[in-house]
């Protein structure tokens, strides 16, 4: 948060100093959790004058008899100038008045001084607050403001606060207040000395404060982990580290549950061995010089260890019931207020999963539908533990733990039970976009099962995500199945799982509440194609006009699209493509304007004994490789069809040279419009190349 | 371990410095509110009072009972009734972090010998539509402090807002006493014998008993009977209220009518069945359907007081005002909002 807003503050000043003719050579930053800061360098004392050119009225008006009428003096007062120093200037209209103004330009402090204070009140924050005044908003209370240019104060206020030249030191290190001699570096080493870094110093000395605490346990290491790293950083002004323990009996607990405590909860770095076992370390950033008593170490190390215990008797207790024992308990756990439990949930998933499970199969590829069934049972039962409400980040991993301990039914064999607790642990993932995609097929399924679930009861309810709304966060829930489709190659159909999905909720009481089917499905294609394109375009790097191509031919095969994608991206590049791609847009233009006048193509095209030597040429090319394109694509080997398909350049180039369509000849242009369609159709079921960008043309 | 600790402040003597920082402060120390409450922030010394214009400055503890929160006394760390100290300032002074900080040093923290945060913590309570923004204050990696501006209450903007500080009583005490149990606080300690009271002596019962009420014994019809009455009888209030302050003309016998009217007895009704729900949430007697439900009930009475309770006060100062015609209004209006502080609890 503070990093964006320091980021939006700079740009902001910096449009500000250009927008006002007073531009700086450079614009420095410094922010600490209690204050963000631009040091612009280089900047003008004063705006340059400009000198502007005023038109006036036509000299005819102007002059009478050689004298100046009362047009001219009204001219004359209006620019400032006298009536001698008017001058006469020609344009196409004829003869005018013109003046030269000349405006001087405003000191840069005036114009700070007015227009600093509506910057930072635009900064964007997530939540702000009013505190003096109802309507001044910032993120928290303005307590103090330095605005200086070089040792001068601007005379500004904002949120009810006077500019000066006092800033403040650190809270506890520092006497408080701290006088700033002049802008620029001074500021910087003022702050200094009263125990306030920047944001790059602080983190280098942390850094090096991690690792020089973690020698002092040999063959340690810290875990490298930015987000941590950015969030300490963010907490602290005059940051040092301390090297804390635990009792490595705690070592018993899973790791997911020891690293959620210690760096979720009391932002501490993990330390490992050199196999990357955890040890039983920790180290905390604070915001004070030191703990030469020990003291910090020591009341750490007291919450940490109340934290485990915790975690240990969450862990020990919810043991007294087995997850199969705990399904009936999502009974009582609301899922959304309209579309149920977490039991009803449990139930729809398990079908979706069946059903899921059955197209993957048909394809040929191996999975495990009682894996996925059983798993797809107990995985939402981990809610009712008392781990996950505790660790709400845990769940699913907790499920998967939990099953893994209680070894479930004994009648399973040993790898079955594993591959169920893995399904379960799994089927969260992916939670972000730089997140792994559960590791089997089942955990795949399961997957996807429970995010199309929750997708469809919330389109069905409406509830469809727009701007920067998205409380469901169904956007990242939507990625996440395009994301899983695509990196394990399933067999899926996005509009079909979503229909499917849609389905489980029939009967239900929710139903009442939905919207129309043809409303859903309009709704949850436009969303799912926007996911698609983010996926390729985004995630996949590829450019944006060929995954425009790619998903006008079809976006609902993930796995298909990508091949497609593949393929245009090898041969966009190719003269054939860029002028197939410009053919395709001619043709496509000749068609649009045949049916707005109402002109149909004949059904199918034919050898007219009128045709043209390049139409019969083209015809013949278009039956001699059909055939052979078809079976590429079926066997989905793009680049194959792609290059067969690019030898068209030449029958298409010379039928577009010497061929005229739209020819007065009723019949004859009803089938040279058939065998555009028929061409058209050919290439743009892989891409529709008329959206490439042509090369030196975009 | 900690070399203070025997010198350390008992749990009282912690109490004590506390109110009687905030008291030198110009806090007025309320006593604890006797109808249970699921946080301080419940009691009327906060809800009440920070909405309207008047200024308030108050510090009381409060014992916040969370039925869901129990475990018998069986766990070191949690428990179903614990001590806020709670302290509203209304507005906020300028300095209000750094009289937080030494009130800190009060109680014998030398915040130079530790590590000190404030961290982005915003508060929310939705059954009271209430928010604000604010840090959770970590002393050597323990959250010992809720510190909010608040901005919103009972579904009304506040102006001027409140600072509301929540300690964690029990947590500050077994950091400073350096005990791992909170039970193992030493909670008196007769200056002549040195005999100790623990924590675990005066509340352990509480604990373990409650637990078993909110947990096993609580009848589920009767709670729920329970909810009904109290929730009807306080949206009834609630109703006669809008109907003394309709239609009518104003005049003084709408005024003396409207503030003779008990909402005061009706905020105290709603905090019955916040405290019931809760019972039947630990009981585990709400299904999915009824609780959202529950919820917006109670959320509509907590809102519906609010809305009335601000109409109340301004009447009266519309009141007090014309009562005093001759004195000029600035003056005027300053010394009524000191001389009628306290229609609650006087």
């Amino acid at each position: 948060m503070i990093d964006a807003a320091l980021q939006e503050l700079r740009e902001r000043v910096g449009a500000l100093l250009s927008r006002e003719r007073l531009a700086a050579n450079q614009i420095a930053h410094f922010d600490t959790p209690r204050r963000l800061a631009v040091l612009a360098s280089g900047i003008p004392a004063t705006q340059p004058d400009v000198t502007e050119r005023m038109n006036g009225p036509s000299a005819s008006v102007a002059y009478k008899d050689g004298q100046p009428t009362p047009a001219a003096h009204a001219f004359a007062r209006k620019a400032g100038v006298d009536v001698s120093q008017l001058e006469k200037i020609t344009t196409p209209k004829g003869e005018y008045l013109a003046a030269s103004v000349t405006r001087k330009g405003r000191s840069a402090a005036e114009i700070l001084a007015e227009n600093l204070p509506k910057e930072i009140s635009s900064i964007y924050w997530p939540k702000n607050m009013y505190w003096r005044k109802l309507n001044e908003r910032f993120v928290r209370p303005v307590r103090w403001l330095v605005a200086m240019l070089d040792g001068e104060t601007i005379p500004l206020e904002f949120d009810g606060i006077q500019a000066g030249n006092a800033s403040r030191g650190h809270r506890i290190l520092s006497h408080g207040k701290v006088t700033i001699p002049r802008a620029g570096s001074a500021y910087v080493d003022a702050l200094r000395v009263a125990k306030v870094l920047g944001r790059g110093e602080r983190e280098q000395n942390i850094r090096k404060a991690l690792d020089a605490a973690a020698r002092y346990i040999p063959g340690a290491r810290w875990r490298e982990d930015k987000s941590l790293l950015d969030t300490v950083v963010n907490l602290t002004e005059f940051p040092s580290v301390i090297l804390g323990g635990f009792d490595p009996q705690f070592l018993v607990l899973p790791e997911e549950v020891l690293v959620t405590v210690m760096r979720d909860h009391q932002k501490y770095f993990a330390l490992e061995d050199s196999s990357g076992q955890m040890l039983p370390h920790f180290l905390a950033v604070l915001n004070t010089e030191g703990d030469p008593q020990g003291l910090i170490r020591h009341g750490n190390e007291r919450v940490l260890r109340a934290r485990f215990n915790d975690a240990r008797f969450f862990w020990e207790t919810d043991q007294k019931r087995s997850l199969l024992e705990r399904l009936d308990l999502l009974k009582h756990v609301t899922f959304q207020k309209d579309l149920g439990t977490y039991y009803e949930k449990t139930r729809r998933v398990q079908r979706l999963c069946s059903w899921l499970s059955e197209v993957i199969k048909q394809s040929g590829m191996p999975v495990r539908p009682g894996v996925i069934h059983k798993a797809a049972c107990l995985a939402k039962t981990d809610l009712t533990t008392e781990l996950v409400k505790e660790f709400t980040e845990l769940q699913g991993i907790v499920g998967g733990l939990y099953a893994r301990a209680q070894e479930l039914d004994p009648t399973l064999p040993e790898a079955t039970r594993l591959a169920i607790a893995d399904t379960i642990y799994d089927h969260y993932k992916p939670e972000s976009t730089e997140d792994d995609v559960p590791r089997s097929t089942e955990g795949a399924v399961l997957s996807i099962a429970d995010k199309a679930d929750t997708i469809a009861g919330m389109f069905a309810l409406g509830l469809v995500p727009s701007g920067s709304k998205d409380p469901f966060a169904l956007r990242r829930q939507a990625n996440g199945i395009v994301k899983v489709i695509a990196e394990k190659k399933l067999p899926l159909r996005l509009m079909a799982l979503m229909r499917d999905a849609r389905a489980g909720y029939k009967g239900s009481e929710a139903e009442n509440k939905f919207v129309e089917d043809e409303k859903f499905d309009g709704a949850v294609r436009v969303f799912f194609r926007e996911r698609l394109e983010f996926y390729l375009k985004d995630v996949c790097g590829y450019a944006y006009d060929v995954v425009k191509a790619v998903l006008a031919a079809d976006a609902d095969d993930v796995v298909d699209a990508l091949a497609r994608a593949e393929a245009v991206k090898q041969v966009m590049h190719m003269p054939e493509f860029q002028a197939i791609g410009a053919a395709c847009k001619r043709m496509r233009n000749i068609l649009r304007q045949a049916a707005e006048k109402g002109i149909d193509p004949a059904a199918k095209f034919e050898y007219l004994p009128e045709a043209a030597a390049e139409e019969k040429n083209l015809m013949a090319y278009m039956e001699s490789t059909s055939a052979r394109v078809e079976e590429f694509r079926n066997n989905k080997e793009y680049l194959e069809a792609l290059l067969l398909l690019s030898t068209a350049r030449e029958p298409v180039d010379a039928f577009f040279d010497k061929v005229m369509v739209m020819v007065e000849d009723e019949k004859v242009r009803a089938n040279r419009l058939a065998l555009l369609r028929t061409l058209l159709k050919e290439f743009s079921t892989i891409a529709d190349f008329s959206e490439i960008v042509t090369e030196g043309k975009a | 371990m900690n070399p203070s600790k025997r010198n350390s402040l008992t749990f009282q003597e912690l109490i004590l410095r506390l109110q009687a920082f905030w008291a030198e402060r110009g806090c007025v120390l309320q006593q604890p509110y006797d109808v249970e409450v699921g946080a301080g922030t419940m009691a009327p010394e906060t809800f009440l009072r920070v909405l309207g214009p008047k200024p308030y400055k108050v510090a009381y503890v409060q014992p916040s009972r969370r039925p869901a929160d129990g475990r018998y006394g069986e766990n070191p760390n949690r428990l179903f009734k614990h001590m806020q100290l709670q302290v509203i300032l209304k507005p906020p002074p300028e300095n209000v972090q750094e009289l937080y900080l030494e009130s800190l040093a009060a109680i014998g923290i030398d915040l130079r010998k530790h590590d000190i945060k404030f961290e982005e913590d915003n508060w929310e309570a939705p059954t009271l539509s209430a928010w604000g923004v604010g840090w959770q204050v970590m002393l050597d990696g323990l959250e010992i402090t809720q510190f909010t501006y608040f901005q919103q209450c009972g579904g009304i903007d506040l102006f001027p807002i409140s600072a509301e500080l929540t300690y964690g009583l029990e947590r500050i005490g077994a950091f400073l006493q350096d005990v791992d149990s909170i039970y193992d606080i030493v909670w008196a300690r007769d200056p002549e014998t040195g005999h100790e009271v623990k924590y675990g002596d005066v509340r352990l019962a509480d604990e373990l008993q409650f637990s078993v009420y909110n947990f096993e014994a609580a009848d589920v019809e009767k709670t729920w009977e329970h909810f009904r009455l109290y929730e009807a009888e306080c949206q009834g209030l609630i109703g006669q209220y809008s109907t003394v302050s309709g239609d009518k003309v104003p005049g003084d016998g709408i005024a003396r009518e409207k503030s003779r009217f008990p909402l005061l007895a009706a905020y105290d009704l709603c905090l019955k069945c916040s405290h019931l729900f809760n019972i039947l949430d630990a009981r585990g007697a709400i299904s999915v359907t009824e609780r959202v439900g529950v919820i917006a009930l109670v959320r509509a009475l907590a809102v519906g007081i609010a809305k009335a309770w601000v109409d109340q006060q301004k009447s009266e100062a519309a009141a007090a005002e014309k009562s005093d015609e001759p004195e000029p209004v600035g003056t005027k209006k300053l010394k009524k909002v000191n001389e009628k502080l306290s229609p609650v609890g006087s």
